[in-house]
């Protein structure tokens, strides 16, 4: 414990805790345009700055801990000052466009603009002339935006150990890019989108695609059809002054409806059917020996994407099930089209996902057009819905709500946890216990691969038998897994883990690239709470006890890991390792 | 391994041989002398001993910097029995006169009555001058004396008796307590007393068994070449403080950390390592004893803020050479996040003659809170410019009338600039001030680590600012916003001031520009930056305000910007 004044106001606070973090016990904060609670301080923007009594010369809050008895003063005319003049420096550095920016009304710099009441430019703009990067089709640099914060190079590197971003030259030309000066398509970039999840400006954004989706709604040729993901519904009311984690799923059904969809279904059912998939083939695996473990679940196109390239010596343990909203996406063209009597060509799946990496799934590999078409036409964000519901003039919090459509529409608690970490491992195993000793679980809840610790380990008993499970999330945190599974396979032991989930993004979907801005740990958890509250509140918690997946398997593709379950919803992996650092 | 030969019988046969010599001929073979033709002299006077059938009887030494670098190439003979003799401007004729006037006759070898051209004497620089009287060796005292290239001449001049006391006769706290009894200040620039920084890194925990010592000679300032030229011109008194510095510390391995732009001081500091491994003065079990630290070399590449300790430390790790905010100290986390010292060239270029002549001799010289000598580039409007070295707290007058010997041109002088980049501007009528860290702060300037440019009457402070951030604009690594933003807007502000086109706004924003960079920025580059600015505001405002008045009154139309 360190006893600190702050402006004269006596708190105790933890030793080694920084100046800015120490602050907040005395009800104050410090503006800072770098620093993401997320992450390490980068300390490049120099707004934080305040003084010490005693010291010669301004610090940095972010990056200084606090010291017993010191006396902290963080607000004063000269402060002011020097902080005035930094954003300044910064907005002159920054092109004044805030009319045409994808982040006009929520840009940080924008609002410390706003806060420091900065009405005119004092210093003369110096822009460089950079070219945008929309290679990736995923996510857009926009490096002219860029006030070289460091927080996209330090997730990009430090959380998610891709290494695709750095900054290129030095001084007032410095600039962000893919490393290398090349096209991000051409990087190791995985599409995770956490660094426009952490851009403080509009410096690097979802590659915006609502312009095509308005267009599909109004081709009166074309039967447009809306899935949303499990984490949309617990993140997009953040965007309309709801809390986070408010479970918004029938509102936004019928907010889809009124933006023209003709029908409306949900991911989560394909979730449900990923699990009789996954889940099958685990136990086929545990069972008869068959097939190397554990198996590694494959739902998010951004860790199978980092697997390909960095670590492919792992696609032996991937599952091949595809992830849900691909498999609802052939399902739709499908089975669905099949029972309404439409030609698949005229129907348009639109995916709505807290995930950029979703953009380059749906065209991945030629699993990817199992239907005959395109299975899934466009993936946009939650923040491109945000923006869809807005110019729409659609006012959600006054809508009623609605149902989504069958047969693709209905799903169990099982299904909606898929959008947190462990929630895949968490379904999966409720009905494997199913698969294997055909009998039910008494209790569905498997608290130890709950959390957000960024490894987990944990072991259940199915039927007397000790089941390993690993959950990771955070790309960086996945190499202690791997290293155990290639550790325990070298020496021919016992492997190390049965089941492993990986979700790339922090958090899991709820934390994807394209979720609302903001976000941090804590709104992780309120999240997180938001869909494990969807689960309880289903009857149904078991993805093999939902009807709706229980008629399509009858009805259409006959046995899980059938002939028609490889056709349909099943995909292959292919090593990449031109990308091998 | 083979029989190693004992470090003292190697000194002792290599004076017994110098001793034997009818003569010994120093040709200076530091950059500025080969610059200006040097490397041929050596050569000639080895081709005109060999004629006289001499070359087995007299050393032809190439030596680091002998000091006057504006007359090189410089030539020193010593022969027994008479007082020493310099020549400059020497070129390959001198040299075969040189052996002709003093080797020959010296060696009793051939004709004495050879009469020399009238010329000759010409180029005989005298030894009593002030530059030379006036100065006080300690870390320059090999430097013209030993060739750099061979460890038996460092050997002889009583090389590593520092490094063998130390680890025969005291425990690394005594080092480190003696150190700080010295008084020793990092002449880097910060003037962070050493021994503190020592005791530090000590306290540290090793990580994984690993402590660095890091000799940080990035030296990059304009017209600075202090560091360079005691790399070259004495290279194992640095390495021979890196090893004192290493056992004090617990550190277990030494870096070099050299600006690519210097490949001869490179190559002899490689020399020097592979030598010193050879006698067992590198590597495992060091001269006998329990200490192993082994040495090497990492290039920097080319960029100024390289020299900030964090943004080596990330060069070195292969990184972008950005700097990180401190805390950590890399004393405490530092290179792989191993406890780490990083002291400059000069630095550890003291710590060998403060352990041989203990830490009252040091502390005998300077002032009260500044101690020992400092090596400074004297440059610009100066008859003798050179690398001098003199007693902290001699006057800056001192230097630059006596020592520099005063402007060639007899202009009245205006100004002396002292830490490059970081430092500023001190008027003429402020020079009689002793030279200390405090001192220069206090004017405005700091010490920097050692460049001391003098200026006159013709020399605009408004260009000398310019030019000063420029440098630093350029250097800016990019990373926070103050320095990169700020140091380019006010490059921008100060060419409105010479263009004429600035108004008392401007002026005012520069101010208020200059404190933001000051107290946001970083790292020590951004938030000195300002430095020379300031302190040309705080002396000649008169000369922005020129610039100012004229601009606000448009029919004047004969005004031309200063400098230009």
């Amino acid at each position: 414990m360190a006893k600190v004044t702050i402006n004269g106001i006596e708190v105790h606070a933890e030793d080694g805790q920084t100046i800015l973090d120490a602050a907040r016990l005395a009800q104050v904060r410090i503006p800072t345009l770098c620093k993401h609670p997320d992450l390490p301080p980068t300390a490049s923007c120099g707004v934080c700055v305040v003084k010490i009594a005693g010291q010669r010369g301004m610090v940095r809050a972010c990056t200084t801990p606090v010291r017993d008895g010191m006396e902290i003063i963080t607000q004063d005319p000269e402060i002011a000052d020097v902080r005035r003049t930094v954003v300044k420096l910064i907005l002159s550095n920054h092109p004044n466009a805030c009319l045409t920016c994808g982040r006009n009304g929520t840009c940080e710099l924008q609002a410390l603009a706003s806060e420091f009441g900065i009405r005119r430019e004092t210093f003369p703009n110096i822009v460089a002339d950079l070219p945008r990067d929309p290679s990736t089709g995923a996510i857009e640099l926009e490096p002219a935006k860029c006030i070289k914060c460091g927080r996209c190079v330090m997730v990009c590197q430090t959380n998610q150990d891709v290494w695709a971003l750095s900054f290129l030259d030095r001084g007032i030309d410095t600039r962000i890019s893919a490393a290398g000066d090349i096209q991000l398509a051409e990087s190791p970039c995985i599409r995770c989108g956490q660094c426009s999840a952490h851009c403080p400006t509009g410096a690097i954004f979802e590659y915006s695609q609502t312009e095509q989706v308005w267009d599909m709604l109004m081709d009166p040729e074309v039967h447009c059809i809306a899935q949303i993901a499990p984490a949309v519904r617990v993140s997009i009311g953040e965007a309309f002054g709801y809390d986070p984690g408010t479970n918004l799923t029938s509102k936004l059904y019928a907010a889809l409806r009124r933006l023209g969809f003709a029908a409306i279904f949900d991911t989560n059912f394909g979730a449900d059917v990923t699990i009789m998939e996954e889940a099958t083939e685990f136990a086929r695996r545990l069972e008869n020996g068959k097939g190397p473990m554990p198996l590694i679940t494959t739902c998010c196109p951004s860790w199978v994407d980092f697997m390909e390239k960095f670590h492919s010596d792992m696609i032996r343990y991937f599952s091949s099930c595809k992830s849900p909203h691909a498999i609802l996406g052939t399902l739709a063209k499908t089975y669905y089209a099949e029972q309404v009597g439409l030609d698949r060509d005229k129907i348009r799946m639109v995916s709505i996902m807290p995930c950029t990496s979703k953009k380059y799934e749906i065209i991945r590999s030629d699993e990817m057009f199992a239907s005959g078409s395109q299975d899934v036409d466009i993936a946009i964000t939650t923040r491109e819905l945000t923006r869809m519901i807005q110019q729409a003039g659609i006012e959600l919090a006054n809508l009623p709500a609605e149902q989504a459509d069958n047969p693709l529409g209905e799903y169990s608690g099982a299904g909606t946890i898929f959008g947190t970490t462990g929630g895949v491992m968490e379904a999966a195993l409720r009905s494997a216990y199913y698969f294997i000793n055909g009998k039910e679980l008494d209790d569905v809840d498997f608290k130890q691969v709950r959390g957000l610790d960024g490894v987990r380990e944990a072991e259940v008993d199915i039927d007397g038998r000790t089941i390993r499970l690993a959950v990771a999330h955070g790309l960086a945190n996945v190499e202690y897994v791997l290293n155990n599974i290639r550790a325990t396979a070298e020496a021919g032991d016992e492997p190390a883990y049965h089941l492993v989930e990986v979700m790339a993004c922090p958090g899991g979907c709820i934390g994807g690239g394209g979720q609302s801005w903001g976000v941090t740990d804590e709104i992780r958890q309120k999240r997180i709470d938001g869909l494990h509250g969807d689960d309880l509140a289903h009857t149904i918690r078991r993805s093999h006890q939902n009807p709706a997946v229980q008629r399509l398997y009858d009805d259409f593709i006959g046995k899980p890991m059938g002939d028609r379950a490889h056709q349909l919803l099943h995909t292959s992996y292919t090593a990449r390792p031109e990308y091998r650092r | 391994m083979a029989e190693k030969a004992d470090i003292g019988t190697l000194a002792a046969e290599e004076r017994n041989a110098q001793a034997a010599r009818k003569a010994r001929l120093f040709c200076c073979g530091s950059t500025g002398c080969l610059s200006s033709g040097g490397g041929a002299i050596a050569n000639a006077l080895t081709e005109a001993l060999a004629g006289h059938g001499l070359a087995d009887a007299v050393d032809v030494v190439p030596t680091g910097c002998m000091g006057l670098c504006s007359l090189g190439p410089l030539v020193r003979v010593e022969v027994p029995g008479r007082d020493p003799v310099l020549y400059k401007e020497v070129d390959p004729m001198i040299a075969r006169l040189i052996v002709a006037e003093h080797v020959v006759p010296a060696a009793g070898a051939g004709d004495e009555g050879f009469e020399l051209p009238a010329f000759f004497t010409e180029h005989i620089l005298p030894m009593d001058i002030p530059f030379f009287t006036k100065q006080t060796k300690v870390v320059l005292a090999d430097s013209g004396r030993v060739n750099p290239e061979r460890i038996e001449d460092y050997l002889a001049a009583d090389g590593y008796q520092a490094l063998q006391n130390v680890l025969a006769n005291m425990t690394p706290q005594a080092v480190i307590e003696l150190i700080a009894d010295s008084g020793l200040r990092g002449r880097g620039g910060g003037g962070f007393p050493t021994g503190q920084k020592w005791g530090f890194a000590r306290q540290a925990e090793p990580v994984n068994g690993e402590k660095f010592i890091i000799c940080n000679g990035d030296e990059g300032d304009p017209g600075a070449y202090m560091d360079r030229s005691v790399l070259e011109g004495n290279p194992h008194a640095v390495l021979e403080g890196m090893l004192i510095a290493a056992y004090a510390t617990g550190a277990t391995e030494g870096w070099f950390y050299i600006r690519a732009e210097y490949p001869l001081a490179v190559d002899r500091v490689e020399k020097a390592i592979k030598q010193a491994r050879r006698n067992g003065l590198v590597g495992k079990n060091i001269l006998g004893s329990d200490l192993n630290v082994d040495c090497q070399i990492r290039l920097g590449a080319g960029a100024f803020v390289c020299g900030e300790e964090t943004a080596l430390i990330h060069s070195i790790e292969g990184q972008r050479g950005t700097p990180r905010p401190r805390p950590p100290y890399p004393s405490v986390q530092g290179l792989w996040d191993r406890p780490s010292v990083v002291n400059n060239v000069e630095t550890l270029a003291n710590v060998p003659a403060i352990i041989r002549n203990g830490p009252e001799w040091f502390h005998a010289m300077g002032t009260e809170t500044s101690k020992g000598t400092k090596v400074f580039a004297l440059t610009g409007k100066v008859e003798h410019s050179g690398l001098i070295e003199v007693p902290m707290g001699m006057h800056l007058r001192e230097i630059v009338e006596d020592i520099g010997g005063g402007n060639p041109a007899d202009k009245p002088l205006k100004a002396v600039q002292t830490g490059g980049p970081s430092g500023g501007v001190i008027p003429v009528d402020q020079l009689d001030v002793p030279v200390c860290y405090e001192q220069l702060t206090q004017l405005g300037s700091m010490m920097g680590s050692g460049g001391m440019i003098v200026m006159d009457a013709d020399d605009s402070m408004v260009e000398i600012a310019k030019f000063y951030l420029g440098f630093a604009v350029d250097e800016s690594c990019g990373k926070c916003a103050p320095c990169r933003i700020g140091g380019t807007q006010m490059l921008a502000l100060l060419q409105k001031v010479t263009d004429g086109k600035a108004t008392l706004d401007d002026l005012d924003l520069i101010r208020r520009l200059s404190r933001a960079m000051q107290q946001a920025s970083l790292c020590g580059l951004g938030q000195t930056a300002p430095n020379p600015v300031i302190s040309t505001l705080r002396y000649f405002e008169d000369e922005y305000m020129e610039a100012v008045i004229v601009y606000s009154d448009p029919s004047s139309q004969d005004w031309t910007p200063r400098g230009t």
